[in-house]
């Protein structure tokens, strides 16, 4: 199982698409760890810079609505995975990214649009706001010096032994 | 409640139906090619799992680029390579046996009714056309495949689509298939499987069929599949003699996966072909078409090949409208036989020479032009006609226009340096067929 949780990145935006995530010419590439330098490359966002952001001191993403649209390329939870990002949450993903990500024994959770406005407003002009992941009772705890609160979220039995498994390759060999 | 073709396949080969949005089933083959399976093969290795399922049942092609252009694709190459010689997969096609993974594969009898098949390649759909459950993945659905032999979808729910009536002369399954995704649009199938039956499906041949099942994706169905039926039958009888005692055995045997008279359909559409024309598309996308008799538009290259409009029935029909003729001077005629068969077969009838005649050169069997990766690129604002599936932009190369269109249609437009309907084209002979 992957590790879950650390520092979150806050992408304050809908409608992110996997060519913002990992551009096209990039898909070329065999292995998995060049993608790790062009994380979010031509991500359209007020005052990003990913060129200035070591995304490896993250652990999670929380965005905006229909996240990982786009393209079926599964380079696109890839890019995260390499960068130790195994965490995305969102108030939904488009589907075949969702089902990319959770075959990579990653989390893709989504929690209501209301939810996920209220994170924003409590945290997203914080550093250091970390997550903690549990995944037995599916709670997460968002938390900083100041402030913390725990949320429940949900995931299918299938997803939930993807993640367990490390993955749709890992469970398959284990259980097939 | 009744079945549907899809339902019957896929109620044949679960393995676990524990999950509620997920269902396991049981492959009975894996595709391969070099452009998706190299990074599921990396993968596996760096897990510590490269190992396959089960050697005789993945069949491996390198088409897309063959022979290699550059080091970044002689690379993708030579990881599939390695890996198939690695795992002792005998039905590994490469140079001089290799060709277009959706014509070889049927070619060389590995579909049967009743199969499912993955692959990770969108055009997957195209084996459907015998009765198998075929379709496309991602990268890790083909590493479980190749490991474990199986894979996870939800069940399948149908769209009917009924042909009947008589295809005029010069109107080919090409035309029909364009006319289906016109009407259904690019989204009208997605998460659907296409069954296609009638009249018009039991007079085609497999060949026409496989055009059909081809750009079912196109109208964004996981799948398009077409009942097995005599046809079916006779092309694969070579392969399936020594299990049936004749013919009529082999029949009975497909016909438990036929559907069932109150299968559920998710959507029927019932169409009258009789008076459909020859069509091409416009723009980006497959779904926006218009009568090919209509289009006044000047072309630099015309293209004849891909898993769409390959096999030697469309080398037939083009090399009769070829014939005796030269394409327009300023127009490019590129023929790629989809498979060494068909390369060959039409070399001895004859028909290479009536391309070379004309003007076409004729390459090797890849895919080559149809995803712009080699063998007629396009520049900037060059304008093909071809015989291929997809007019996404750039598809043929940044820049380049792409109008899909019939190989008769092709072949035409190629005499006449422009888009134009081909039924002028067709002599008395060929209308007497
Ligand atoms: S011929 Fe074109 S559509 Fe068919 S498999 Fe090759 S690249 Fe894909």
């Amino acid at each position: 199982m992957k590790k879950f949780g650390g520092k979150v990145l806050f992408l304050d935006r809908a409608n992110i698409n996997t060519d913002e995530i990992i551009p096209a010419k990039y898909l070329t590439e065999i292995d998995k760890e060049p993608l790790k330098q062009h994380l979010l490359e031509d991500l359209d966002l007020n005052n990003f810079d990913p060129t200035s952001i070591n995304f490896e001191q993250y652990g999670a993403v929380v965005s905006r609505a229909n996240f990982g649209c786009g393209s079926s390329r599964e380079m696109a939870p890839w890019a995260f995975e390499v960068n130790g990002i195994n965490v995305l949450i969102a108030s939904n993903f488009a589907r075949i990214f969702r089902e990319n990500t959770f075959n990579c024994g990653m989390l893709a959770i989504e929690l209501s649009e209301d939810t996920i406005d209220k994170i924003f407003q409590d945290f997203a002009d914080k550093d250091d706001v970390l997550l903690d992941i549990n995944l037995n009772d599916m709670t997460m705890k968002f938390s900083t010096t100041d402030l913390n609160y725990e949320l429940e979220f949900s995931l299918t039995k299938f997803q939930h032994d993807l993640v367990k498994h490390g993955g749709w390759v890992k469970l398959a060999a284990d259980k097939y | 409640m009744g079945k549907t073709i899809a339902q019957k396949i896929f109620d044949a080969h679960i393995i676990d139906d524990t999950y509620e949005n997920a269902k396991i089933i049981k492959l009975d083959a894996v595709f391969a090619h070099e452009i998706t399976t190299p990074p599921a093969i990396k993968d596996l290795e760096t897990k510590g799992l490269d190992k396959v399922f089960d050697p005789n049942k993945i069949k491996v092609v390198i088409d897309h680029v063959t022979p290699s252009k550059d080091t970044r694709s002689a690379i993708q190459a030579k990881i599939l390579r390695d890996w198939a010689r690695r795992h002792k997969i005998k039905d590994f096609f490469d140079i001089g046996k290799n060709g277009v993974c959706h014509a070889l594969f049927p070619e060389q009898g590995f579909v049967r009714p009743g199969y499912t098949i993955i692959m990770g390649d969108s055009h997957t759909c195209t084996h459907g056309a015998f009765g198998a459950f075929a379709f496309g993945v991602g990268t890790t659905a083909l590493e479980v495949g190749i490991l474990k032999g199986v894979v996870a979808t939800s069940y399948p729910k149908s769209i009917k689509i009924v042909l009947k009536g008589q295809l005029e002369n010069g109107v080919y399954a090409k035309d029909v298939i364009l006319h289906i995704i016109h009407e259904l649009t690019v989204n009208g199938a997605t998460n659907r499987v296409i069954e296609f039956s009638g009249e018009v499906i039991d007079n085609f041949s497999m060949e026409e069929r496989m055009t059909l099942t081809n750009m079912a994706i196109e109208a964004g169905a996981t799948s398009g599949i077409c009942a097995p039926d005599m046809k079916t039958v006779e092309y694969l009888w070579k392969y399936i003699k020594n299990d049936f005692n004749d013919k009529a055995d082999a029949l009975k045997e497909y016909s438990r996966w036929l559907p069932d008279a109150d299968a559920k359909y998710e959507k029927e559409f019932e169409f009258d072909v009789s008076d459909w024309e020859p069509l091409i598309t416009i723009k980006y996308s497959p779904d926006q078409s218009i009568l090919a008799k209509d289009a006044d538009i000047k072309i630099d290259q015309a293209y004849l090949g891909s898993c769409t409009n390959g096999r030697i029935s469309d080398l037939r029909i083009a090399a009769g409208i070829l014939k005796g003729q030269k394409i327009a001077d300023h127009v490019r005629g590129i023929l790629s036989p989809a498979t060494p068969t068909v390369f060959k077969t039409a070399l001895k009838e004859g028909l290479l020479e009536i391309f070379m005649d004309s003007g076409f050169v004729v390459t090797n069997p890849t895919c080559g032009a149809c995803l712009g990766m080699s063998n007629g690129v396009l520049a900037p604002g060059e304008v093909a006609v071809s015989s291929t599936n997809r007019n996404f932009k750039g598809r043929m190369g940044k820049g380049g226009m792409v109008h899909l269109a019939s190989p008769a249609t092709v072949v035409a437009s190629a005499i006449a340096g422009k888009i134009v309907d081909p039924r002028k084209y067709i002599s008395s002979q060929e209308e007497g067929k």
